[in-house]
């Protein structure tokens, strides 16, 4: 290391393009792990205080199962998924490849956000909710859903960050974006100034999507 | 209209049982409003919560009408709970919705035309009177305000019974009062038939027809209000009563102590139209006794006055016996206390 940040190092396109892969995987890895973290979560919340023994041993089952995939550390739960995401996306690097081991790092992670929101939910209310007839169903996405919405997009903001993060460390299995700029050119070849643009971009990412999420928790709080 | 027969309730934590409710028989008449009294843990929220099933029953039976709400299956309840409407202590509100999406929501649920939900709500609104905070939210509410949300969603729906759970237990004495007299002016505007329950003798007292006291998970004792409330047969009930005429027992207590000579000391108790009457200073006239009034309460249960006095008679053995045999014919009732 030279100790002098050179910053006509900084290949500008390039970073254009790494930063556009970091955002789909981003993107792409966000949506997926909404739609399983969430119906994965109400799923959870529900089994945890079914009335029905046999749903009740599922939900133990269920959460052990999410507890081991959240204790695994991500760089080794890429390489231990690369037979399973060969299977589903037909790579296991670039943004492709990373998507499945994202995903499957960060749902279980955001279910038990979810089921931590949903359980602050006031148990009256959903029984006010059956008094007045209510289904199921109906209780779920009429009552605890809505009621839990801040909460919910709390825990959503967190887990995206949390994915930024782990599109980062993908850099070093080949995943693509910021992280392999930062791995390439900041680790292997001592470019500093590399480090420094691709470690402000993620810093700034991280900071706008935790703005985004704050403001939206506050306009859909009233309590 | 709601019929109780041997209602049972056991909970099973740990292999340990607790008995909520120990065989429950009640009968509810159509447009009656029915106050079932007890302190806590005596098992009045459990029986008012297997009215709708929100507590599932160990054995016995509830049927509302002509409907076995006990033998429903899961899809029937559904349907039936929404003739059963349900207000509660700490009021149930959805915080994320309007004032207005909450009165809407049970409508919504019956996936009632949008018009006609608007119609509705705008109705219920009126009539308990909070048209200009339809869009507002719960936390910006009043807590009187909110029981008035809680009950124009419990009734928009068109329900026959409304339960009352501790309604008015959260809220202060002039806002019972308020929520209490919106529940008569209901009941006597659309006939609705109401069950509350309660700790406070006094939310039975002004508006309650029929009255029944519930201890260790059984009824002690039930009936028209202005009986159990004028002539209490269990300890528990006089217990309610006296809690709410303060410092009952102790003033019992000092008349006792004072023993003046040739004198009786009696309860007398008028009720309805002979309150506002002059037969007891008629009486003494004719009498010749003396009399001294030791304590008295002069009051209203729902719509019936009702007088009770405590009277010292002063005099000689036969005339004090003359004007207690007068009252009691002129229907009045004496009940002597030493």
């Amino acid at each position: 290391m030279n100790g002098k940040l050179d910053f006509s190092q900084v290949n500008w396109d390039e970073f254009g393009k790494a930063t556009i892969e970091t955002l789909q995987m981003l993107g792409y890895s966000s949506l997926f792990t909404l739609l399983i973290g969430l119906p994965l979560g109400i799923v959870l919340f529900l089994w945890a205080r079914s009335s029905s023994y046999m749903l009740r041993v599922l939900y133990s089952i269920l959460s052990v199962i999410v507890n081991i995939l959240r204790s695994v550390p991500f760089i080794i739960l890429i390489i231990a998924l690369i037979p399973i995401t060969k299977e589903i996306v037909n790579t296991s690097i670039g943004v492709r490849g990373m998507i499945p081991p994202l995903v499957i790092g960060a749902a279980p992670f955001f279910a038990r956000l979810v089921e931590t929101a949903l359980r602050e939910v006031d148990r009256g209310v959903i029984e006010a909710a059956q008094s007045m007839g209510a289904s199921t169903w109906q209780v779920v996405y009429k009552v605890i859903l809505r009621e839990s919405l801040p909460g919910l997009i709390a825990g959503f903001t967190v887990t995206v960050i949390a994915l930024i993060s782990y599109t980062a460390m993908s850099g070093l299995v080949g995943g693509g974006g910021l992280g392999t700029l930062a791995v390439n050119y900041g680790y292997y070849r001592y470019e500093t100034a590399v480090m420094l643009v691709s470690l402000v971009l993620i810093v700034l990412m991280v900071q706008i999507i935790q703005m985004i999420g704050d403001r939206l928790v506050l306009h859909f709080t009233r309590k | 209209m709601i019929t109780i027969k041997n209602l049972v309730k056991t909970y099973t934590t740990r292999g340990k049982s607790a008995t909520a409710l120990n065989g429950i028989n009640l009968e509810i008449g159509q447009g009656e409003i029915f106050g079932i009294i007890g302190h806590s843990g005596a098992g009045k929220s459990t029986l008012i919560r297997c009215i709708n099933m929100l507590e599932q029953p160990t054995s016995g039976s509830v049927r509302i009408g002509e409907t076995e709400i006990t033998r429903l299956g899961k899809r029937q309840l559904q349907r039936e709970r929404r003739k059963l409407g349900m207000i509660f202590q700490h009021f149930n509100l959805l915080s994320s919705a309007t004032v207005y999406d909450n009165v809407a929501f049970p409508l919504r649920l019956e996936r009632m035309p949008r018009a006609e939900i608007d119609r509705r709500v705008k109705e219920m609104l009126e009539l308990v009177g909070l048209t200009e905070h339809a869009k507002k939210y719960p936390a910006q509410l009043s807590g009187g305000q909110k029981q008035r949300v809680g009950i124009a969603r419990a009734l928009a729906p068109n329900p026959r019974v409304l339960l009352c759970d501790e309604a008015t237990s959260a809220l202060d004495p002039q806002t019972t009062d308020s929520i209490l007299r919106l529940l008569l002016d209901i009941n006597r505007k659309l006939g609705l038939t109401i069950v509350l329950i309660t700790h406070e003798m006094h939310v039975i007292q002004s508006i309650c027809d029929k009255v029944a006291v519930i201890n260790g998970g059984i009824i002690v004792e039930q009936g028209p209000v202005i009986e159990v409330f004028l002539k209490p047969r269990e300890a528990i009930t006089r217990d309610f009563i006296k809690r709410e005429s303060e410092g009952g027992e102790m003033f019992e207590e000092a008349i006792r102590a004072v023993h003046v000579p040739s004198s009786r000391t009696v309860r007398v108790t008028f009720i309805g139209e002979l309150t506002y009457e002059s037969t007891l200073s008629q009486t003494v006239k004719e009498t010749g006794v003396d009399f001294a009034i030791l304590q008295g309460t002069i009051s209203r249960i729902k719509d019936t006055p009702y007088g009770q006095l405590v009277v010292r008679f002063e005099g000689d053995t036969d005339s004090i016996n003359n004007t207690l045999r007068r009252l009691t014919e002129q229907r009045l009732e004496v009940e002597e206390l030493q």
